[in-house]
């Protein structure tokens, strides 16, 4: 089980630049909307044209410029679950299901017998007569993951598959649907702008920005040690920093004006830093000398549910490198009685010192 | 009363209607797949007839089918058949200016049309004729429909280009509209007014089937829009 896609296409003020290789398992293609990610997916189904390139699947080219391969979407069996999941209105649920089967399954007792199984692993049974505008949201993810699994396809694309529902329903259904991606043999692809939905559901990811497709990597190393400063917004780091390498294993945050330990190599061509909310830690400031250490005026405590949120200001970073915004913020998250026991020992009304572990920072290009 | 007329009206209707429900389906689905420019210009040209005067549309009609017309000439001379100043003379008058009613709306129901279930049905194996014929027209029956029925009540009603190429000749070319005008103009106001009622009855018949076929289609569940 292998695709190879690699593919361009130009659509004036965007460039649609994908290249990426996946085996087995499920990958994730993980990006902002609008970057490029249903668009592949309509490349690789073949219901788009990519200007130029070549997608293989399993040996079998789908598509090749040079060649003038253009295989259509019907022979490619590539099964693609639409956003809005795109059943056919006009049809009853087993109806809708019977398109699946239609071009390969000729004999009409065994599509039955096909049918009344997939109805029953998908819980829809009693469902039959019913049209897609009278199920539930869950119900129609369903009916049309059954569609497409009844149709057999060798490749599973899933185009946000919970972005029509709401935040309730999805848990159960993002269960459910981890153990259709089980229990399918061939390799899949999730398109998701959520980074938890891909850190739960997929065995490798792809980070794709303005485009541009990165590389695959397993999906736990994308939240430990983000590549690119766009792949760590989106897995959701939120304090960034301008910096430049200063020797072995240290760092210059230029925008919060402190030199930063690192436990690697920092590479030279590094650009940013990062840190999560939950690794700026505040130190009383007797610890004030202690490495990756630096002060902080404290702007707004907003209290979260179950968190404080501290929004802060480094007092010795240089704005003049802090481009995007005047004041470089930095926030700073911790449980309520964390925070309560520092009040009682400390007084950051005259500034607050917050403390990096060196494994904590992120290194970013 | 001679009955020719209503049958005459109704036959060139329903054959219009069937010519122009096809025509109009073809070229609003494929005109909508066509560059910008070359849409503009066969849009313009194609909803024409809606807008001239059906006096102009006879007159172009009748510059083409003419008998000593090169096209009317050509056919006269291969099927030795006239086109002109027959009963089916207003087949044509009558397509041609219901044709821009049936084009415009199937072309506004495709346009509605979400291209994902075209898109879906391919990944699926779904062949093109299928999805055409049991996926989207089915979506945008409404608009359809619709056009479809418009297209039939203005070919039933169609009287300028009618009149001009296939002209008024009782028991061969009258239809409901030619009689009408032919009975005032001599003065025979009561048969007029008769034939006036049947136009009526027939037009608001149509109107009401096509109401409850819309009803029936909502409680059955069907898609909205």
């Amino acid at each position: 089980m292998a695709l190879h896609v690699d593919i361009r296409k130009d659509l004036g003020d965007f460039t649609l630049q994908a290249r990426f290789e996946t085996g087995a398992g499920v990958t994730g293609i993980l990006g902002a909307s609008g970057c490029g990610k249903s668009m592949t997916l309509g490349c690789i189904a073949g219901v788009i044209k990519p200007d130029a390139g070549r997608i293989e699947l399993d040996s079998m080219v789908l598509f090749d410029s040079e060649r003038g391969i253009n295989q259509s979407p019907q022979k490619r069996q590539v099964g693609l679950l639409f956003q809005n999941y795109a059943l056919f209105p006009n049809m009853t649920v087993r109806q809708n299901l019977m398109t699946g089967l239609r071009a390969r399954e000729k004999d009409r007792r065994r599509a039955k017998q096909q049918i009344n199984e997939m109805m029953e692993r998908f819980r829809l049974t009693g469902l039959e007569k019913h049209r897609p505008c009278q199920l539930s949201g869950g119900q129609q993810q369903r009916a049309a993951l059954a569609r497409i699994l009844l149709s057999r396809p060798r490749l599973l694309m899933l185009d946000e598959p919970f972005s029509a529902l709401d935040g309730y329903l999805r848990w159960n259904l993002e269960l459910e649907l981890s153990d259709v991606l089980k229990g399918f043999g061939g390799s899949t692809l999730f398109v998701s702008h959520s980074r938890d939905e891909i850190y739960r559901l997929c065995d490798r990811v792809c980070v794709m920005d303005q485009g541009k497709s990165g590389p695959v990597i397993p999906v736990k190393q994308l939240f430990e040690a983000p590549m690119s400063r766009a792949a760590a917004v989106l897995s959701g780091c939120k304090n960034y920093s301008r910096a430049r390498s200063a020797g072995e294993r240290k760092v210059l945050a230029l925008d919060w004006g402190v030199m930063l330990e690192y436990e690697g190599e920092v590479p030279e061509a590094l650009c940013w830093v990062g840190v999560r909310s939950h690794y700026l830690v505040p130190v009383p400031a007797s610890e004030k000398y202690r490495k990756n250490t630096f002060r902080c005026q404290v702007l707004r405590v907003v209290e979260d549910v179950f968190s404080m949120v501290i929004l802060l200001r480094p007092e010795a970073g240089d704005s003049a490198y802090a481009e995007e915004q005047a004041d470089v913020l930095l926030r700073a998250e911790m449980t309520k009685e964390f925070w309560e026991g520092f009040l009682r020992r400390e007084d950051p009304a005259q500034g607050l010192w917050l403390h990096i572990e060196p494994k904590d920072v992120m290194l970013l290009t | 009363m001679d009955w020719y007329p209503l049958y005459n009206s109704l036959r060139i209707a329903l054959i219009s209607s069937v010519i122009v429900f096809f025509a109009g389906i073809g070229a609003a689905y494929y005109i909508a797949k066509l560059h910008p420019v070359l849409k503009g210009f066969l849009d313009v040209v194609l909803t024409l007839p809606l807008v001239l005067p059906p006096t102009v549309v006879g007159y172009f009609l009748l510059v083409l089918f003419g008998p000593k017309r090169p096209f009317g000439a050509w056919f006269l001379e291969h099927f030795n058949t006239r086109l002109v100043m027959t009963w089916y003379s207003g087949i044509f008058a009558a397509s041609v200016v219901a044709f821009p009613l049936m084009y415009r709306t199937a072309r506004g129901a495709f346009e509605s049309f979400d291209e994902t279930l075209a898109y879906s049905g391919q990944t699926l194996g779904l062949g093109n004729v299928y999805i055409f014929w049991r996926i989207r027209m089915p979506a945008c029956r409404q608009g359809i429909l619709a056009g479809t029925v418009l297209a039939f009540a203005r070919a039933l009603g169609e009287y300028g280009a009618t009149s001009m190429i296939a002209g008024y000749t009782p028991g061969r070319t009258a239809t409901i509209s030619t009689t009408v005008y032919q009975l005032w103009r001599t003065d025979n106001d009561a048969l007029a007014f008769r034939w006036v009622l049947v136009n009526v009855v027939i037009s608001a018949v149509v109107l009401l089937a096509v109401n409850l076929l819309e009803r029936r289609d909502r409680k059955q569940g069907g898609h909205p829009g």
